[in-house]
């Protein structure tokens, strides 16, 4: 494979599409198919075969805003359908080259506004399953333009000037750990991807790699060629069969196409990836219970040092990044690393992917560059709050985030900001609340999460966390003291100070937060034995023998 | 100066802590010129009076009356003691608590019974789901672990409570002790 | 002349000591008499930095080092016993005691039990968290030994002594977070196990969780310090 020959698919792929007359995109991501997409585009291609119009009908991945799906667009005219369900076929297809079907438009240009797609730029746009149309739009065109005329130390150089951070919620330098990878003595070494995504109300990870998985194996690949690397592991959770299944037929694809497996492109790089499946286990996004769980142990954390980049898999140096860092990796080799140092803040480099949910009017996938309000998302491209209702805060980060208050929506957002706001960038789940919510039960919410998810392997973790669920229990049913208020915030700076991995070291951050800004509620639960949200019950166990 | 009024009390627990006290034995006498005992299942007094200095307790609170007596004390002690394991960790009485207080009364008073096999339900206070040590209901001023803290314990502690020295419990006695 | 010493000087509690490359802090703190809590380590096996007991302090660095794990590094400035690491050892060591059912005065680990003697010297009178109390199973299938999980606190020792020296791996963890479980095999009954009977894992047991059914009450000290000289020997053939 040469440059000239992905020129000469993409060149094939577009005379082959110009056949037709219409392009009709169903989004096919997993939010999409529960509703029924699935059957909607079954029934798009009879509706289009007895009308013998030329629709071209394609399956993608997600096109953002999910509370509206299933979602159609309708291009070239860029008409975007929602709620669409298989009646609506023939209707959709009748209205091609006349007016639109009002009645399913949706408008959203305040919601896609102010987003800047970099990581879902395909997403919506081609077939996931078809390597040929990720061709079509520059794909591994980054991957050829590495083995032929960069090196090892460029690729990295350029890394490091997009100072792009890791999008798995650290938000380490990037390019500083493929250095530190490069540098590792050994010949054998791996690269991984983290596609562990298991923070409650997060699915950046599974969007992209249901809608755009040639751009996290070609990432992989320049990462691969950039460490001195052969052999690479996507780690992803079972529970993501849709991402699994898609994973494994662009993998074939690519091999087919010599863009994986030996000597790529005629180059002596040799590459290749295997996947791995997680059986649901929280703990395993940390790396090195992540390295535990593919070397076929129980995935449990281990005191670092050393770090992966030194020993890691099987003891080797090992690069470990996460999906949406992986995605940005081909922009960034085709555009330059100062391209991307343009977009965002001073210290958060280029977009990010948010997964916005909760009680807000367009819950979906986004993309928006660092720095921007967190008001911008949540009014602008979420659409506010439901009428009726105000907002109380935005938790970010999943279970180790904190509750992010009114009063703190004009922060840019920014891996620095947010972890000064308590919070921290995480993955980028971003979950709304409003009035109906007991700031005291959602910490509580959390602390459960992570006490169930915790491995059990440091005592401060594994039990911390379960006295911090007691003690949040007993202010929700309201047998809390002010005693137990205390005691809590004593064990949550011991948790954070003291556990093992981040997964402890982050658990008390909801509870944290929520005491830093929304302390009142705790004090009303405690002393006039009140839930202000009306959502604790209030009602404490009996505790005599009947 | 006047002695110092101390009481002592009997929760759910084996009375080992109150036969360790008296243990004592001739350190008694000189502790009897400084207190004054107003309250104890050792000596003849049915009410709690309504100040007292010190008061020691034995036993976990393991049933309502417990937990009446427990709090009555506290409301009219200046220093509480929890003494021994039962009154701190729960000891021996909590550990009915992972199986819960149906089965323990179903072993002793239904299994086990030779005749008439029945579950007490008057005069008996009713027990508590789960059996807990005294500070989890009411401020506690002294820990004095052991099962039960020894005599020389109580020595030490007492003597530097009542003259105000310095008290380093854990280079007395430990849980378990 | 000058030759590549390996030699690292630092600092702990205010004292000089000196180390070689390599040595852990808590090696070299142990080394010069200063002592550092453990429960999960033991001498002469893996470690795993699980128990957060040895956690020290390192000057220039907000985070906190395990000391069993952490390497030294030439002029570090260590500190073991700060009042910041004191609060953090009694709430690790309340954590442990309320988390399953530790009555010591009916163990037959009372008056020898590492957890037991760590209270004392940390000055834990008393438990602040709730009690948990959890319904625990004690098996005592094996013909000489009994495994009460009510005092188990998960150190893994004996998983490890089991699988790094008796080379048997019969000991390992089911079940994850606050319901971890030390098991035998697949979670099989410990006397129809594959257990080879050396004993090993009685032996470096911490507390009353793993012991000998033929001593009684409080006769029952466990005396691991054969491990290092075990290991001594294997290296020496």
């Amino acid at each position: 494979m040469t440059v000239e020959e992905l020129d000469q698919i993409a060149i094939s792929v577009r005379q082959e599409n110009a056949k037709y007359d219409y392009e009709v995109n169903v989004c096919m991501d997993l939010a999409c198919v529960s509703q029924g997409s699935d059957k909607l585009r079954d029934a798009l291609v009879q509706a289009a075969e007895a009308a013998g119009k030329k629709v071209l009908i394609r399956r993608t991945g997600c096109m953002g805003p999910c509370s509206h799906g299933p979602l159609v667009r309708v291009d070239p005219d860029d008409v975007l359908y929602r709620k669409v369900h298989a009646g609506h076929a023939g209707q959709i297809v009748s209205s091609l080259g006349g007016a639109p079907v009002a009645e399913l438009q949706c408008d959203l240009n305040e919601h896609f506004g102010s987003q800047v797609r970099v990581v879902l730029e395909n997403a919506g746009y081609i077939d996931p399953e078809k390597i040929d149309d990720y061709i079509a739009r520059d794909g591994y065109k980054a991957l050829l333009t590495v083995l032929t005329e960069m090196t090892p130390n460029g690729v990295i150089h350029r890394i490091t000037e997009s100072g792009l951070r890791g999008r798995g919620g650290g938000g380490y330098p990037t390019g500083l750990k493929w250095g530190t990878v490069a540098k590792a003595a050994g010949n054998l070494k791996y690269v991984v991807c983290n596609g562990d995504e298991g923070d409650p109300g997060a699915f950046m990870d599974r969007s992209v790699m249901e809608g755009d998985p040639h751009r996290v194996i070609e990432g992989m690949a320049i990462a691969a060629y950039a460490v001195g690397a052969s052999k690479g592991f996507i780690y992803v959770r079972a529970e993501y069969p849709v991402a699994v299944s898609r994973l494994t037929t662009a993998l074939r694809e690519a091999r087919r196409r010599g863009l994986l497996g030996n000597d790529i492109c005629g180059t002596p790089f040799s590459f290749d990836v295997e996947i791995r499946l997680g059986a649901g286990a929280f703990v395993c996004g940390e790396e090195t219970a992540l390295i535990a769980s593919i070397e076929g142990r129980r995935g449990t954390p281990k005191p670092r040092p050393p770090y992966p980049a030194v020993s890691g898999l099987w003891g080797k140096p090992t690069l470990i990044n996460n999906v949406e860092t992986y995605a940005n990796i081909a922009p960034i080799v085709r555009n330059g690393g100062k391209w991307f140092a343009n977009m965002g803040s001073e210290r958060s480099k280029g977009t990010k992917v948010f997964a916005l949910t909760g009680k807000i009017a367009n819950t979906g996938l986004v993309e928006v560059p660092m720095g921007i309000k967190l008001r911008q998302i949540i009014e602008d491209i979420g659409g506010g709050v439901p009428e009726g209702h105000t907002f109380k805060a935005v938790q970010t980060g999943g279970p180790s985030g904190g509750c992010i208050p009114a009063e703190l929506l004009d922060v840019g957002v920014s891996y620095d900001a947010l972890l000064k706001m308590g919070s921290i960038m995480g993955s980028g789940g971003m979950i709304v609340m409003d009035d109906t919510s007991c700031m005291v039960n959602v910490a509580r919410f959390f602390i459960e999460f992570c006490m169930t998810e915790s491995c059990g392997k440091c005592i401060p973790c594994r039990s911390g966390t379960a006295q911090m669920h007691t003690l949040l229990t007993r202010i929700c049913n309201g047998t809390g003291t002010m005693d137990d208020l205390q005691l809590l915030e004593e064990l949550c700076a011991t948790v954070k100070e003291t556990s093992l991995c981040g997964l402890g070291q982050t658990a008390p951050n909801p509870v944290l937060s929520t005491l830093k800004y929304f302390r009142n509620e705790y004090i009303e639960h405690i002393l006039h034995k009140r839930c202000p949200a009306g959502v604790c019950s209030m009602q404490a166990a009996v505790e005599v023998l009947a | 100066m006047s002695k110092l009024k101390v009481a002592t009390a009997w929760l759910d627990g084996c009375s080992g802590c109150h036969m360790s006290f008296l243990d004592m034995d001739e350190r008694l006498l000189e502790l009897a010129e400084l207190i004054e005992v107003v309250y104890s299942p050792l000596v003849d007094a049915k009410k709690f009076p309504d100040e007292v200095d010190i008061a020691l307790v034995e036993g976990a609170v393991a049933s309502v009356d417990d937990e009446k007596k427990i709090r009555k004390i506290r409301a009219h002690t200046r220093t509480l003691i929890a003494m021994g394991d039962c009154a701190i960790t729960g000891n021996v009485p909590a550990m009915r608590n992972p199986i819960g207080p149906e089965a323990i009364l179903e072993r002793a008073y239904i299994e086990n019974a030779s005749a008439q096999p029945q579950i007490p339900c008057v005069v008996v206070p009713k027990l508590l789901r789960v059996v807990r040590p005294i500070h989890e209901f009411v401020k506690v001023d002294v820990f004095l672990p052991g099962c039960p803290p020894s005599a020389q314990t109580f020595h030490a502690a007492l003597t530097a409570l009542i003259n105000g020295g310095p008290l380093d419990i854990s280079a007395l006695t430990r849980f378990g002790a | 002349m000058s030759v590549e010493v390996d030699v690292k000087t630092l600092e702990i509690d205010g004292h000089e000591v000196s180390a070689s490359a390599g040595q852990t802090i808590l090696a070299v703190a142990r080394e010069n008499d200063i002592p550092i809590p453990t429960l999960c380590h033991i001498d002469g096996l893996s470690d795993v930095g699980a128990c957060r007991l040895c956690l020290v302090e390192i000057a220039g660095s907000n985070k906190l080092m395990p000391a069993c794990v952490a390497t030294v590094q030439e002029g570090m400035v260590v500190s073991t016993n700060t009042e910041r690491l004191q609060k953090h050892r009694r709430l690790i060591l309340e954590m442990l005691f309320a988390e399953r059912n530790h009555i010591c005065s009916v163990c037959v680990s009372n008056g020898h039990c590492e957890l037991q003697s760590l209270a004392q010297e940390q000055g834990v009178t008393h438990v602040r968290l709730p009690y948990r109390y959890p319904e625990l199973p004690v098996d005592v299938s094996h013909e000489r030994f009994t495994a009460d999980h009510n005092r188990c606190i998960l150190c893994t020792r004996c998983v490890r002594v089991c699988a790094e020296i008796e080379g048997a791996h019969v000991w390992d963890v089911m079940g994850r977070g606050i319901d971890s479980l030390v098991i035998t095999d697949l979670h099989d009954e410990w006397g129809k196990s594959s257990c080879t009977r050396c004993g090993k894992c009685v032996q470096v047991c911490p507390t009353g969780a793993l012991f000998d059914k033929s001593k009684i009450g409080s006769e029952h000290p466990k005396y691991p310090d054969f491990l290092p000289y075990l290991n001594l020997m294997r290296e020496a053939q």
